[in-house]
Order: structure tokens, then C-alpha cells, then sequence
């Protein structure tokens, strides 16, 4: 199995469709107009020499290795920058294109380590490559003279050399390899958008800089890669690279971080993986990606992993390590047990967003059809049900309505709740590039993100609403629009109900609605939401995309019933450019919601009342399906605390660290009598747990995830599971235990089931996929390729719905005992609850949760930068550090809730989303005080984690 | 011009001079010379304060910075003589001319004197190859250098 081989055309594809003509060395070529001489060639199979062009980056022209001679022209022009014009005939090799290019190599050469044999890139050096193509033999000129190679000449202290920087956890930065290309510093500033990078002085001097002269670790490096992967020689490298050495083959897979979904090239020495690279036939990513997907995959062979399965009899009890066999016959027995004394309703599940399609369908499937009640949950409860419901009442699809390649013809968008940058850092990078483009940019965000304000970057206007007021901004921005008559009438007419529309545009019309009336409450200026309507009306191609800050409320369905309502006014849906887009947070959250994780619903959001398609499943699995929605996460909670609910199998969720008010979810656990927690690590939920059956990480098995954008990518095993199976193989392994024939071989068998059963993946089989590279949902008879946009020609439900959206405040209100208001979200190096992240080298960016709070209520408490302070709610309280910024309203507080010690959602309360459940993690009414430090609750959890962690003949607890 | 402000004075500054000039197009350049008029260097703690404010990053004005050598990290001399290094004047006898200069001073190129008085530099080109050698002192050029109107002109800094 060799490299997945790449070719590096060295300048980006025209976009051009006019064609043109020309010959390269001989050969006839026709290549969209735009395209560069040394596209064109590499497109004939004809590799120009070059080094400081790459296909991920504009042409540079300045490394002069690419010249070309062209007849009838002068000179020897850059065939990088030279585009090609129609009947030109150009020869890439001549002898004096050859006497050029040998010269500028022995320059290159003179000034540069020859110590390729003990070089990290030796065998992966463009700069070795081009000295073989040129066929440098000798280099005149020495070392004596200025250099940036030696860090001593002659015995003097060499003032142009700088040693390595290591201060990256993941790569290194050897200047005194570097040949100054700035492909480097054009990724970061091209693909990325960052600009932590530049070529700092000029002529000799010029060095490539991050920040002002900084260390990587503390410039504006937010250690993407990008630059990593653009370097043609060692000079930034991997420090995997240099401690294992070239990766002899690699395997495209899917990360397993966001929703964004990026395809890599897994690369390995044997089953030793050496690094993870972007694929750029990757269509979420198009070859970039960020810091976790491309450097924080360490926790997959963490020494806190557990590999073999455990029981115990009492959560007091250390763990007891038992073959598989006992730990899945125990957790059978368990089961069975439960339902015979206590009803079959009396036990359930929750299927993970983390893990594959099909494994995800087989927990489901194994609830539905084993425990015989409709019992199961998923995390989606937690983050994106209200989108769910939202658009499945508005347009008929829960999920989001264009590709993240639309976002190239985006004129204006409107983020709102989502923090992309650090959530989904690779999407932030492509629409950041558009808005260079010149794309508008409207956020509503109480915070001030990177999004409103960062190198090239200014958002148009930035609405910093009060948490909680959402419904009455997007309802204000529809009064707007209704008002001054900038609603796209003919859309609307054409493909919505206009009465509901002059029902809806009644409603929204009334002036209590007007940005004015609305001001007092959300603070946010009515000009500004005046502006930002007609910016989004009258802009061109309108996006809306939004994450958790709009779902996780109160009010969550309305909001995003108020965002499908401001898209189908403006007649913004169902064409590249336009759409609304939920950036969805986990890697497979889209596609464990296709896959019937709900209770209510059934693979491909088939309600379970509905006796055809239970009659479809029925048929199959043998079994007689409920047709009454089974219980959710918190009813199951409420349940156990009842004691009507006994059992549980968790795999790969820590809902007591994810899911709000931790004091009832470990209440709920704890009254359970068989907790099963399926996980990599013994994770926060585990303290509660009496079964432990080890996970597969990614890594490890093969399957499928869907991303945001719906699209269905192939992930492929690299490795052994080290615990000795796939998590699609414990789940079958349960259920045969627990008596079902189940004789799945591989997961290609399993979505050839999903496939038979759900209308929207007809057409998916792994064979499909392998031959297309991805597909996005709804893939059948209708739409071979898949749909990329959806709603082109009309809604799925037929004619689009408007739906009023009147404001309700949420029940957590402020007041003289909790004024401030609390609002949560994530950070760029670490992901969720941590679980992985934080057993990666990704700590350094962030060690701990901290509050962010504003300089006038810290000065009202008396808090400084750094201290310790008291989190109050009326749910409970933790402590943790303040940092003191303006990024957040007076008012306002913020935090992460990565870190199980913050204990974040110790202090979110109960309520939730009036359509789904989904918690009001964004809105939590608070106090803070100077504190010494931790909590009695931070102690006690600390204490009683502790104690639940021991392995029986293990020293250590695991964690 | 005050050589001992503190940072804070610094980032305080340096944001007046970036409101007053940033609605320019291409206000940066403008905004480092002033910069360096009002505190006789382009301090390295203004640079976060302009790249906030200009929407640029801290790598692109340290990039830009360090580019133009006329640009300095750290503060001058009271006086600057800057001597032209380029092919006219070197032509014309300009190599001896610097020993001169530097023997009279007693420093070498990119030094300070002791006292303070005066900063050497080399410069490429002042545009005055038909005068040659060229010098420039204080902003204000003199030509046809010989080796007693650089004995006035060392003089005079000194003084």
C-alpha cells in the first residue's frame, strides 16, 4: 500500500470557463483561461522546476526556477505568473533555461545545511527534488562568507544564525534551513487567514518571522499547519516526522473532531501513525485544516486509554478487569434482570455523535429491537434539536441547506451563536477568505469573536445582544425587511404560501417588533439592526449561518424558525451563495440524528407512529416496534430519579461533564442499578458507571461520518483496535448476548441495511463512496450525485412555511441576587468536554477553563486578572480564574467548559428548549465573588471521582 | 523628545497618532513615520496598538517595520549623518570618505557615539550621484563631500 499520491499543479485552478489553447514542449493543451503556464504544463504531465509555488497558495514568482522561454517573446518569464494566452508555444527545457536554473540552485545550495542524510525531510525535500531536476553538481561558492547555516564562523558568534524554534508542540522551525519561498507565510495568510506570519527585513537579512520576531508559542500562531504543509523543506517539520521518520504509505480518512468533516491523508509507518495531512480532494476542507485534526490525535494512544473491559458491583467498588465475554454476558444479565423487575421501559441508551454511522444505527437498532422500547437519545438532544425541528417545520430537511464550498459565492452573511473560529476553525478559514474577497459580514454574538474584529476581517456590523434575547433580534431584522419592503416577493410567491407570508409579515410588522421597541431589551442599538437588514436584504447572496448560541436557549426551535423565516423572505435558499447553515458541533452529530437516535424517530426522521416505515424495520429485524416515542435524555434522568428507569448504555457520550445541571445528572446515575459507559477513557459519567466496555478510536475502524453539510465520508482503519475491537463490533457483541443473531462482518453490511431501509441514502454504499470520494444526503434515485444544495426547485415539504416567532423571555432572569448573566462556549484547541483534547499536547494553549469578565463588573467585585473567583447560580456553584476583557458586555460572563474541575455546567440549570429539551446552556443567571479557591462541591467531585476511578492491582487510579 | 517613556505612554500615543492618520489610504507608512518623529524610534510595543487598529496582524507591521531600514528599534543619536554607500559615490571616492567620517567619530557604521550626539549610517543612494559624495545630515543633504566639509560637517554635530 503506497502514499495516496497528490499532484502539486503549483498554482490554484482558474475558475475561468472560456478555454484556451497553447503548446507546452510540443503537446497541444486547452486549459480554462487564467490558468498559469505551470498549471497548464503539470496538467500535460510536464513538471516545471519550482519552489516557491504550491496549488494551495497564489503565484509568488520569486523563487525564478520556473522559467519558461515563450516564442516570440522576450526573456525567460516566471511560468507561475504567466498566464496562458492562446497559440503561444513555450519550451520548459532549453539550454539556457538550464544554465538559469542551475545557477539560482548553487545560490540556493550555498547558503543551506548539506545534511540531507540525517535531514527529517530527507526523502520528502522539494529543494533536494529540484537539485536533482536541475542537475546541481557543484556548488562554487562556500560557507566562509555570511550564511545563515553555521552558528559560529571562524570561531565568531554567527549574528545571522537563529536556532531552532521548538517552542510548538508539534512542529519545529529550523530557520537556518530556510530558503525564504513564503509559501509559508502566504498559507497562513491565504488559507488560513491568520497572518501570524512575515518575512521580517530584506535582501540577506529577509527570515521568516512569526509575530514580531516571537516564538511560534507565542505569536499569532494558531499552530494550523498550513505553513507545515506548504514548507518544501525541513524547516518547519513535524517533530513526529522527526522522531519516527517518512511515512511509507497513507490512508484517506475523516477526522473525528467537528462538524466541519475534513478529509485526511493518514500517514503511516506500519500501524504507527507518523502524521495526519489535509486532503485537498477533500470537498469539506479542500485541504486545510486545524489544530486538532491535523496534530491532537495523541490521546488515541494515551496511556489513560482503557484496554480491557471492567465491572463492579457497586460505583463505590474499584474496578475489576474481566474478559469480554464476562463484561458482555454480566451486562446482558444486567439488562434483562432490570426489564423483569422492573419493566421493559425500565432501561435505555443514548448512541454517540463521536462514532461512525453505523455504529450508531447498531446501538439504535439494538434498543429498538432488543430492550424492545424506543429508549434512545443522542447528544444532538443537547446541541442541535431545536435545527431539527426548526427547519424540518420550515422547509422539510432537519439539516443545514448548502455545501461549505457554497460559502465562495456568499456577498453577505450573517453568523449568529457560532463562534467559527474556534469551533469550526477550517470553515472560519473559507469564509474568512471570501470576506477578503470583499463578502460583507453581520455577527450577532454577545462576544466579541475573531469574527467581528481580527486581521483583515471587520464585521460589518456586530449586534452584542443580550443572552437570551435572540428570538426578538431576528424577529426585529424580519420587521425590517417586512417594513421598508425589501422582501423577495417573487421567491415567495413562488415557492411559499403567501397567506401564511401576509399572516407571518403581519405579525412581524407590529411595531412592538421594531428594532426601537426592542432596544431595552437586548441592548443592542436599533440603527445597527436596521443596517444590518438591509445589508442582508439588499446585499446579494445571503447566508445565514448559526451554531449552539442560537439552539441551546429557551426559545432554541424559535430562533431557528425565525432564521428559515429572514432566508425564505429574502428569497435567500436554494442556490449556491445563499442557505441556512447550522454548524453542527461533533463529527458525526448530522448523521447519528440520520440515523434514528432519537426517540421518536426512526433512521432517515421517519416518526415512529408512522406504521410503513416501522413495518419496513419490522420486516427486517424480525421484531415488533414500538410506535410510542421512547423517553429523552433528561426524561430518563427524571425517570431514574423516580426510579422507574434502572439501566443505561452510554456509548461514547460523558453526559455528566456535557449535560447541563450535573447535580441531577449524576442523581439520575446514580440511581441507576447497570450504568454501561462504552469510551476511550474513563470519562466523568463513568464515576457512576458499574459496566466499562473499552472504545476504538477512529483510528481504528472503518465506517462512515456525516458532516454538516450532509456529507457522507468514508473513515478507514489504520490500525488494530487496541482494545481489541470496534465499537460497531462491541455493540454487536452486546446484542448477541443479549440473544439477537446479529452477523454483521463488516460495516459495509451494516449501511447496505441503512441504505435499504432510508429513502435519503438509497444509493450509499461503501462501494459508491469509494468511487465518488463523498456523497451529501439526499442520495437515491432522484439525486444520483447527492445534493450538495438543497430546496433548488421548491421545499421538500412542498411550499416553504412561515411561522411567527414571538419572544418569550426565558424564566432565567437576573436579578439583585444573580445580575450577571452567564453564557457558555469553546476554544479553538480544545474540543468539547475534552475528553481527547485535553490528553493531547493541545493543553498549552489551554490549561484551564477561564471567566471572562468584563473590567467594570470585575472592578465592582473587587477581581483582578487572574484571581480566583466564586460562580453562582441558583442551580449551583464552582470556582475557577477570572480573565478581564471587553470582548464580553458588561454584564455578561463567559467561560469554556472543557475542563472537568470548572464543573461548568454545575451552574446551568434545568431549563430547555420548549420544543425539544435542548438545555439553556447560553443563558445562566449568576454571581461572582472573590474566592480562595475550589468549591466544597469541586472537592467532594474531585474526591469522589477519585475513589471511583481504582482498578483493582493497579496502583493509580487511571486518570 | 522624551527617551524614557513608559510603555503605557507608549501604546497611548501611538493610538492618537493611528486615529488622526488611519482614514488615509495606506496609512501605515505615514503612521510609522510619525510614529518614529514623535518617540525618535518605532517602539516594538506601538505594533500591536497599530495592527489592532489597522486590522492587520502583529507579523505584518514587524514585517513592514523591518523592511525599511530607515525605521529604527531603538532610539538615535541627537544627529544623523547618513553616507551614501552606493556606486556614484563609492566612485567618487565615498570609501575613504566613510573611514574618515568613522575615525573622526570614533564608531562605526549603525553606532552611537558615546555622548549621543551623533548616529552613523550608510545609505543607498540619496539621489545625488551628479554631487558626489553624498552625505545626508539631519535630513538635510550635502554634496561634493571632501575631506574638510566632512571635518565641518563632524564638527558641527559635536558641537
Amino acid at each position: 500500500m503506497p502514499l495516496v499520491p497528490e499532484i502539486d499543479f503549483g498554482t490554484p485552478a482558474s475558475r475561468s470557463e472560456k478555454m484556451v489553447t497553447l503548446t507546452i514542449d510540443g503537446n497541444e493543451i486547452t486549459v480554462p483561461e487564467g490558468t498559469s503556464i505551470m498549471r497548464a504544463s503539470m496538467e500535460a504531465g510536464i513538471q516545471v522546476p519550482k519552489l516557491c509555488a504550491t496549488d494551495m497558495v497564489d503565484a509568488f514568482g520569486s523563487c525564478r526556477l520556473c522559467l519558461v522561454e515563450i516564442e516570440g517573446r522576450n526573456g525567460t518569464p516566471a511560468s507561475c505568473t504567466t498566464p496562458v494566452a492562446p497559440g503561444i508555444t513555450v519550451h520548459t527545457q532549453t539550454s539556457r533555461l538550464k544554465d538559469i536554473r542551475k545557477g539560482v540552485m548553487e545560490l540556493y545550495i550555498s547558503d543551506h545545511p548539506l545534511d540531507c542524510l540525517t535531514c527529517a525531510a530527507n526523502g520528502d525535500c522539494e529543494l533536494q527534488d529540484m537539485a536533482g531536476a536541475v542537475g546541481l553538481r557543484d556548488v562554487r561558492y562556500g560557507y566562509e562568507g555570511d550564511n545563515h547555516v553555521k552558528a559560529r564562523n571562524n570561531g565568531d558568534i554567527n549574528l545571522k544564525w537563529m536556532p531552532k524554534d521548538e517552542s510548538n508542540p508539534y512542529f519545529t522551525y529550523d530557520p537556518a534551513k530556510c530558503i525564504v519561498c513564503s509559501r509559508c507565510v502566504r498559507a497562513c495568510e491565504e488559507v488560513q487567514g491568520t497572518f501570524a506570519l512575515t518575512i521580517e527585513g530584506r535582501g540577506f537579512d529577509s527570515r521568516v518571522s512569526p509575530g514580531m520576531h516571537e516564538d511560534f508559542l507565542s505569536s499569532e500562531c494558531v499552530s494550523c499547519g498550513a505553513c507545515v504543509q506548504a514548507c518544501p523543506t525541513a524547516t518547519l517539520t513535524e517533530k513526529s516526522v522527526i522522531a519516527i521518520g517518512q511515512p511509507e504509505h497513507s490512508v484517506v480518512t475523516t477526522c473525528a473532531y467537528c462538524g466541519v468533516g475534513c478529509s485526511f491523508k493518514a500517514e503511516m509507518r506500519g500501524e504507527e501513525l507518523v502524521r495526519m495531512v489535509p486532503w485537498k480532494d477533500g470537498q469539506a476542507n479542500r485541504g486545510h485544516s486545524c489544530v486538532k485534526g491535523r496534530f491532537a490525535y495523541g490521546y488515541s494512544t494515551h496511556k489513560e486509554r482503557i484496554l480491557n473491559p471492567m465491572i463492579r458491583e457497586k460505583v463505590s467498588d474499584p474496578w475489576r478487569e474481566v474478559s469480554w465475554e464476562e463484561a458482555l454476558a454480566h451486562t446482558a444479565s444486567e439488562f434483562r434482570r432490570i426489564q423483569y423487575q422492573y419493566g421493559r421501559e425500565s432501561i435505555g441508551g443514548i448512541t454517540s455523535s463521536r462514532c461512525t454511522n453505523e455504529e450508531t444505527y447498531l446501538v439504535q437498532k439494538l434498543i429498538r429491537s432488543g430492550f424492545g422500547n424506543n429508549n434512545v437519545d443522542t447528544c444532538a438532544r443537547v446541541c442541535h434539536s431545536p435545527t431539527g425541528y426548526g427547519l424540518g417545520a420550515t422547509f422539510g430537511t432537519s439539516a443545514g441547506t448548502q455545501n461549505f464550498d457554497s460559502v465562495e459565492h456568499t456577498d453577505v452573511v450573517i453568523i449568529i451563536g457560532a463562534n467559527p473560529t474556534d469551533g469550526h476553525p477550517v470553515f472560519a478559514s473559507r469564509l474568512k477568505k471570501r470576506l477578503r474577497q470583499g463578502a460583507k459580514l453581520i455577527v450577532i454574538d454577545p462576544r466579541r469573536t475573531d469574527m467581528v474584529s481580527s486581521p483583515h476581517i471587520k464585521a460589518s456590523h456586530h449586534l452584542p445582544l443580550r443572552p437570551g434575547t435572540n428570538v426578538a433580534i431576528v424577529t426585529a431584522l424580519a420587521h425590517v425587511i417586512v417594513t421598508e419592503g425589501l422582501f423577495d416577493e417573487k421567491f415567495i410567491r413562488e415557492r411559499c404560501d403567501w397567506s401564511e407570508f401576509e399572516d407571518w409579515a403581519g405579525f412581524v410588522a407590529e411595531e412592538r417588533h421594531s428594532p426601537e421597541a426592542i432596544e431595552q431589551l437586548t441592548g443592542v442599538p436599533a440603527e445597527e439592526v436596521r443596517g444590518a437588514a438591509r445589508l442582508f436584504a439588499t446585499g446579494g447572496n445571503g447566508a445565514i449561518y448559526y451554531g449552539l448560541g442560537v439552539t441551546e436557549h429557551s426559545q432554541g426551535s424559535t430562533t431557528v424558525i425565525g432564521i428559515a423565516n429572514l432566508a425564505m423572505a429574502t428569497g435567500n435558499i436554494g442556490r449556491p451563495g445563499v442557505g441556512v447553515n447550522p454548524l453542527r458541533g461533533q463529527n458525526n452529530v448530522q448523521g447519528s440524528c440520520d440515523m434514528g437516535s432519537f426517540p421518536h424517530e426512526l433512521p432517515g426522521y421517519r416518526h415512529v407512529s408512522d406504521d410503513a416505515t416501522r413495518d419496513i424495520f419490522e420486516k427486517l429485524w424480525g421484531v415488533k416496534i414500538s410506535n410510542e416515542p421512547g423517553l429523552r435524555i433528561p426524561n430518563m434522568l427524571d425517570a431514574a430519579v423516580d426510579g422507574s428507569f434502572k439501566g443505561i448504555y452510554i456509548q461514547g457520550e460523558d453526559i455528566l461533564q456535557s449535560d447541563p445541571d450535573t447535580k441531577h445528572v449524576s442523581a439520575g446515575l446514580a440511581a441507576m442499578e447497570c450504568v454501561v459507559v462504552q469510551d476511550l477513557f474513563l470519562n466523568e459519567t463513568a464515576n457512576y458507571a458499574h459496566v466499562f466496555l473499552p472504545g476504538s478510536t477512529f483510528l481504528e475502524k472503518d465506517g462512515t461520518f456525516t458532516n454538516a453539510e450532509r456529507r457522507i465520508n468514508r473513515v478507514r482503519k489504520v490500525m488494530t483496535p487496541r482494545n481489541g475491537f470496534a465499537d460497531w463490533e462491541v455493540t454487536q457483541n452486546l446484542a448477541k448476548a443479549m440473544g439477537l443473531n446479529w452477523t454483521y462482518t463488516h460495516p459495509s453490511e451494516i449501511m447496505d441495511e441503512i441504505a435499504a431501509t432510508t429513502p435519503s441514502f438509497a444509493m450509499v454504499s461503501y462501494e459508491y463512496l469509494e468511487k465518488m470520494g463523498s456523497v451529501q444526503w439526499p442520495c437515491n434515485e432522484k439525486a444520483p450525485l447527492g445534493s450538495p444544495i438543497m430546496h433548488v426547485n421548491g421545499f421538500v415539504r412542498g411550499k416553504g412555511k412561515f411561522i411567527r416567532t414571538e419572544y418569550v423571555a426565558t424564566d432565567e432572569k437576573t436579578g439583585p441576587r444573580f445580575p450577571l448573566l452567564l453564557t457558555t462556549g469553546r476554544i479553538l484547541s480544545q474540543y468539547n468536554v475534552g475528553a481527547q483534547t485535553r490528553r493531547t499536547d493541545n493543553i498549552v494553549w489551554h490549561e484551564e477553563d477561564r471567566l471572562e469578565i468584563h473590567p467594570h463588573d470585575a472592578e465592582l467585585r473587587g477581581v483582578r486578572d487572574g484571581d480566583w473567583v466564586k460562580l453562582q447560580s441558583r442551580a449551583g456553584d464552582t470556582t475557577l480564574r477570572a480573565l478581564i476583557t471587553d470582548r464580553v458586555a458588561p454584564g455578561v460572563v463567559y467561560t469554556t467548559f472543557h475542563h472537568p474541575t470548572t464543573q461548568a455546567n454545575v451552574i446551568t440549570t434545568d431549563f430547555s428548549d420548549w420544543a425539544t429539551n435542548c438545555p439553556e446552556y447560553k443563558v445562566t443567571a449568576v454571581q461572582i465573588s472573590p474566592s480562595n479557591g475550589p468549591s466544597q462541591w469541586q472537592v467532594d467531585y474531585d474526591e469522589q471521582a477519585r475513589q471511583s476511578r481504582r482498578i483493582a492491582g493497579k496502583l493509580e487510579a487511571a486518570e | 523628545m522624551n527617551l524614557h517613556v513608559s510603555s503605557r505612554d507608549i501604546g497611548e500615543r501611538t493610538l492618537d497618532i493611528v486615529s488622526a492618520l488611519k482614514s488615509l489610504e495606506g496609512p501605515l507608512l505615514p503612521i510609522l513615520h510619525e510614529i518614529q518623529a514623535e518617540f525618535g524610534y518605532v517602539p516594538q510595543e506601538a505594533l500591536p496598538v497599530i495592527a489592532r487598529e489597522l486590522n492587520l496582524s502583529r507579523a505584518e507591521v514587524h514585517g513592514v517595520v523591518t523592511f525599511y531600514h530607515d525605521y529604527r528599534d531603538h532610539p538615535a543619536g541627537r544627529h544623523v549623518l547618513k553616507l551614501c554607500r552606493a556606486e556614484a559615490c563609492q566612485s567618487m571616492g565615498g570609501d575613504a570618505l566613510a573611514e574618515r567620517v568613522k575615525s573622526l567619530l570614533g564608531i562605526d557604521f549603525h553606532q552611537t557615539t558615546p555622548d549621543g550626539a551623533v548616529t552613523l549610517e550608510p545609505v543607498y543612494c540619496l539621489g545625488l550621484c551628479s554631487s558626489a559624495p553624498a552625505a545626508m545630515l539631519d535630513g538635510e543633504v550635502h554634496g561634493r563631500l571632501d575631506a574638510d566639509a566632512v571635518r565641518d560637517l563632524v564638527a558641527e554635530v559635536r558641537a
